[in-house]
């Protein structure tokens, strides 16, 4: 078992945990820069995965870190995935300016949101941000002057300075500069007195308010940090679909960023880049299965008789190519993940470098939950 | 929903308007009490509470058009059925999450539902159905008001399940248990009431609930797998009735269909979708504790 | 002068008036013990000083200072900090995250200097740091330092508790029930910290607690409460021969 040794106060501010850590995340970094020369194919979905860490960066810290969940996110996605394209379509502004102005929309509307949430706790918040999100896709349904409404609205590669971005490799390289950057400047916010006053609310509002947190002051800076990330997410996503419509920013996006943080691992930021690499990559994992899972079946019916295996075939060939399964198969890897491993990915990732480190030691029993009870929630 | 038809007068219009915003709360209601039944027992918010009624209308679908069962007949067997399956839900998959945080529990329903949805897509298709029922298509002129016998018979059934529920719960022995159990929990445990039981039948009345509401909505609505989101404008209902009082929930649940029928007549086109929801912001922000109820802080 | 004075402090719950007409005044370094049967109103005054409830007559100076109507998170500045009956520790964040929490009421630095983790924000946490640090000393939570507080036991926690509430340095410490639910070593320790807050760092507590025995040891002043007035004011022994009191204690 590693143990970092630590002799000064000093160290316990730095980002990294030791050296060690500290060269194992170059070593990522080195390959993800290698990345486009080995998969020059896949790199569309690559990006999606670094829009999709900006997206859970900032429901984690608004869900994992302050405990507001927000059922709503999409919105923000939305209304600074349409900022950003009005401005450089419509208004012919610079792509950065752009950018930029889908920051500050987005963090005012968040904290427009946010103080009336100031009154909410727990699932009433979550409603709250489920009625405004429905709102805000009504909005971008029926503001056809600036959203094109049902109609929608085309959006053309980014050209950032008179340099053209939309090559796959480019626009790559942009998503990875974003999601590194988002991730330092959060980084920065949580090893500092508001990250720390944002995880106080989270556990315990009456203590943080009696050490002297402004309930007000924090969860409404929260909520702006979140859905400021969330805008600049919103303008990479309209580059990288394309084409701007409401119906994209539904409750069930909302929900599948819930589900990053939730099948990641709530409380982390390594949880929130897990669950973007998995929500993300879940649905060409499952479109190569279902051109796969048929054959397979098949292949292990076929000792059955010819008949039999032709007939798996089919039948499980209409059941996976049914168009309601995909939503299903989300709701199921949910339920499965709030059952069994609420920590989320990261919890096990954590689970399995424990088990190592203390091979042959580890007992299950550490992270044995313990047997809870009915605890009221309607007296906060 | 259909809208309301323009009629001859203003009053006959507003008349009209009144009868469907009271049938349409109505339902919005039944499944607010779902909410309520459900919270107020086990303190779960269930996010899944619209899709059990999406459920329910199916069943009854599937036993009146492919099976050719009669109308009352497949009514309560899909109220059964739904109110089962309620019932099996606690038993496997929600007791498990009582007591931890609610955002697993929201999740957890929110899940539930997604699978319900796609359940329903798979085993009866993603069109769009109607119901056929003893009430399709006919109406009374009363007053000069043509009364569609649909809407009259959501508001019948309404009320006759509320007088029905309200006996249940104030004059039989396990109503009374159930308000013991959810009042609280271990009281009601050293007392001798099977506190697991009761709260599987709280998931099962409120499931059946839902069903119930399904099917008088089907005739009014159509039937397809996204029905179930109508349980999101339930939610409004829930919040402004205080989301702890049964009362409340039908109250909330008639004041938001008002609302929304008469923001659709006399509003721009687009108000009649989002009325619920800005109302219920409005609520939030204003008086979170709703009408009725009362939040009170947390003992320290 | 007096540290804390309350002036006819009156707490109406609905129809139920839980506080009804209490005066006291605490002066500069000494141990103040409200105690009182079950249901006296003495945690509804604890939460009427640390500004949780809105009371419904009367006044709160403190240091000169009308804080009648400050908001309560503005009671840690001023130099108030509490703990809680049943521990309100932030359970899934480290001892000394906790402890670090403490030191918000000191916070000087801004969201952006935060958000890009300049050098002042690095001295600002290092400054931080020490002053924690010197709690940690004093308490002797060093071997729980790095510890999530979910994995500590009961004892530990209270005393983390009360290093929290003494990070913030406060003038005045709020004890809600320092002995709840710790065995008696632990209460005896808790007797000798309370003494040691109040002889080396200076600190005047106002506590809430029944175990006499922990009352007696360290109160300079005591004060009885019954049905949220107050019956008796003195030493530990004489509060404890009042005859109101016994008869409060007793019934009858």
């Amino acid at each position: 078992m590693r143990f970092v040794f630590k002799t000064s106060y000093a160290q316990d501010l730095e980002i990294f945990r030791d050296d060690v850590q500290r060269n194992w995340y170059v070593a990522l970094l080195v390959g993800l820069l290698v990345l486009p020369l080995l998969i020059p194919a896949y790199l569309v979905d690559v990006s999606l995965v670094f829009i999709y860490g900006l997206c859970g960066i900032s429901l984690m810290v608004l869900a994992g870190y302050t405990g507001l969940v927000s059922l709503g996110h999409a919105a923000f996605l939305g209304i600074g995935a349409y900022t950003h394209v009005y401005a450089i379509h419509d208004l012919g502004l610079p792509w950065v300016v752009g950018v930029a102005l889908a920051c500050a929309v987005t963090a005012a509307v968040g904290v427009l949101v946010g103080l009336p949430a100031l009154r909410m706790t727990g699932v009433y918040l979550s409603i709250a941000t489920l009625a405004f999100a429905l709102i805000i896709q009504e909005v971008l349904t029926r503001w056809e002057r600036v959203t094109g409404g049902l109609k929608g609205k085309p959006v053309d590669k980014p050209v950032v300075f008179g340099i053209y971005l939309g090559g796959d490799a480019a626009f790559y390289f942009v998503c990875l500069a974003f999601l590194i950057g988002a991730l330092w400047l959060t980084g920065n916010l949580l090893r500092a007195p508001t990250g720390r006053a944002w995880v106080a609310i989270r556990d315990s509002e009456i203590a943080a308010q009696s050490m002297g947190v402004n309930l007000a002051v924090y969860k409404t800076s929260a909520f702006a940090y979140s859905a400021a990330l969330m805008g600049v997410a919103g303008a990479l996503f309209a580059h990288k679909i394309g084409f701007l419509a409401p119906d994209i920013f539904t409750v069930l996006l909302s929900i599948q960023f819930l589900l990053m943080v939730v099948v990641g691992g709530l409380g982390s930021l390594h949880g929130a880049l897990f669950g973007a690499v998995f929500v993300a990559l879940l649905p060409v994992a499952i479109s190569q299965a279902r051109d796969a899972v048929p054959a397979w079946l098949s292949a292990l019916a076929s000792p059955l008789g010819k008949d039999a295996g032709a007939a798996t075939f089919l039948a499980v060939d209409r059941f996976v190519k049914k168009p309601g399964l995909e939503p299903g198969l989300f709701g199921l890897i949910l339920v499965l993940f709030i059952l069994f491993e609420p920590l989320g990915i990261y919890g096990r990732w954590r689970k399995i470098q424990l088990y190592f480190s203390t091979f042959p030691l580890y007992k299950r029993a550490t992270f044995r939950r313990q047997k809870s009870y009915m605890r009221s929630e309607r007296l906060r | 929903m259909r809208s309301a038809h323009p009629g001859e007068d203003a009053l006959d219009t507003i008349l009209q308007l009144v009868l469907n915003g009271l049938a349409v709360g109505c339902i919005y209601g039944l499944v607010a009490l779902g909410f309520v039944l459900i919270y107020k027992a086990t303190e779960l918010v269930n996010f899944a509470q619209g899709d059990l009624l999406m459920l329910g209308a199916f069943t009854c679908y599937m036993f009146v058009v492919w099976y050719g069962v009669g109308y009352w007949v497949a009514l309560a067997l899909a109220v059964a059925l739904v109110a089962l399956f309620g019932a099996v839900l606690d038993a496997t998959i929600l007791r498990r999450v009582i007591g931890q945080p609610q955002f697993s529990v929201v999740m957890l329903t929110i899940g539930l539902g997604a699978i319900f949805r796609s359940f329903a897509s798979i085993a009866w298709g993603s069109e769009i159905y109607t119901l056929p029922t003893p009430f399709s298509a006919r109406a009374t002129r009363v007053a000069g008001v043509a009364v569609s016998h649909e809407y009259v018979s959501i508001i019948v059934g309404t009320v006759a399940l509320c007088a029905v529920l309200y006996a249940f719960f104030t004059f039989t022995r396990v109503g009374l248990a159930m308000q013991a159990a959810s009042q609280n929990q271990l009281a009601a445990y050293y007392m001798g009431i099977p506190v697991k039981l009761m709260f599987s039948l709280i998931w099962a009345i409120s499931a059946g609930v839902a069903a119930i509401a399904g099917v008088l909505l089907a005739p009014v609505s159509l039937i397809d797998i996204n029905l179930g989101f109508i349980g999101l404008k339930a939610f409004a209902a829930a919040v402004l009735g205080g989301f702890g009082s049964i009362p409340g929930a039908l109250v909330g649940g008639v004041t938001i269909g008002l609302i929304e029928l008469f923001s659709g007549a006399y509003l721009p086109q687009g108000f009649k979708d989002v009325a619920a929801y800005v109302v219920l912001l409005v609520v939030l922000a204003v008086r979170p504790q709703g009408m009725f109820g009362a939040i009170v802080r947390k003992k320290v | 002068m007096s540290l804390l004075a309350a002036d006819g402090l009156v707490m109406d719950f609905g129809g139920l008036r839980a506080v009804d007409g209490v005066s006291f005044e605490i002066e500069p370094a000494e141990v103040f013990t409200i105690i009182g049967p079950n249901g006296a109103g003495k945690t509804t005054i604890f939460n009427l000083v640390s500004r949780i409830y809105e009371p419904t007559a009367g006044r709160l100076i403190f240091d000169g200072e009308d804080i009648t109507r400050v908001p309560p998170h503005e009671i840690a500045r001023r130099g108030i900090a509490r703990t809680f009956q049943n521990i309100e520790l932030f359970e899934h964040a480290t001892v000394l995250q906790n402890l670090l929490l403490g030191r918000h009421a000191h916070k000087r630095s801004r969201f952006v200097e935060e958000l890009l983790f300049l050098p002042r924000v690095r001295e600002l946490e290092l400054e931080h740091r020490e002053a924690v640090e010197r709690v940690i000393d004093f308490l002797d939570l060093q071997p729980h330092r790095d510890s999530l507080v979910v994995n500590l036991a009961y004892g530990v926690r209270k005393v983390v508790e009360m290093a929290r509430a003494l990070c913030t340095r406060p003038r005045l410490l709020l004890l809600d029930e320092p002995s709840s639910g710790l065995s008696v070593e632990e209460t005896e320790d808790m007797a000798f910290w309370i003494q040691d807050i109040r002889t080396i760092l200076g600190v005047t507590v106002l506590m809430v607690e029944h175990d006499m025995s922990l009352v007696s040891s360290v109160s300079d002043r005591v004060l009885a409460v019954n049905y949220g007035r107050p019956i008796a004011l003195g030493t530990a022994r004489e509060v404890q021969e009042h005859p109101d009191v016994i008869k409060a204690y007793l019934g009858g």
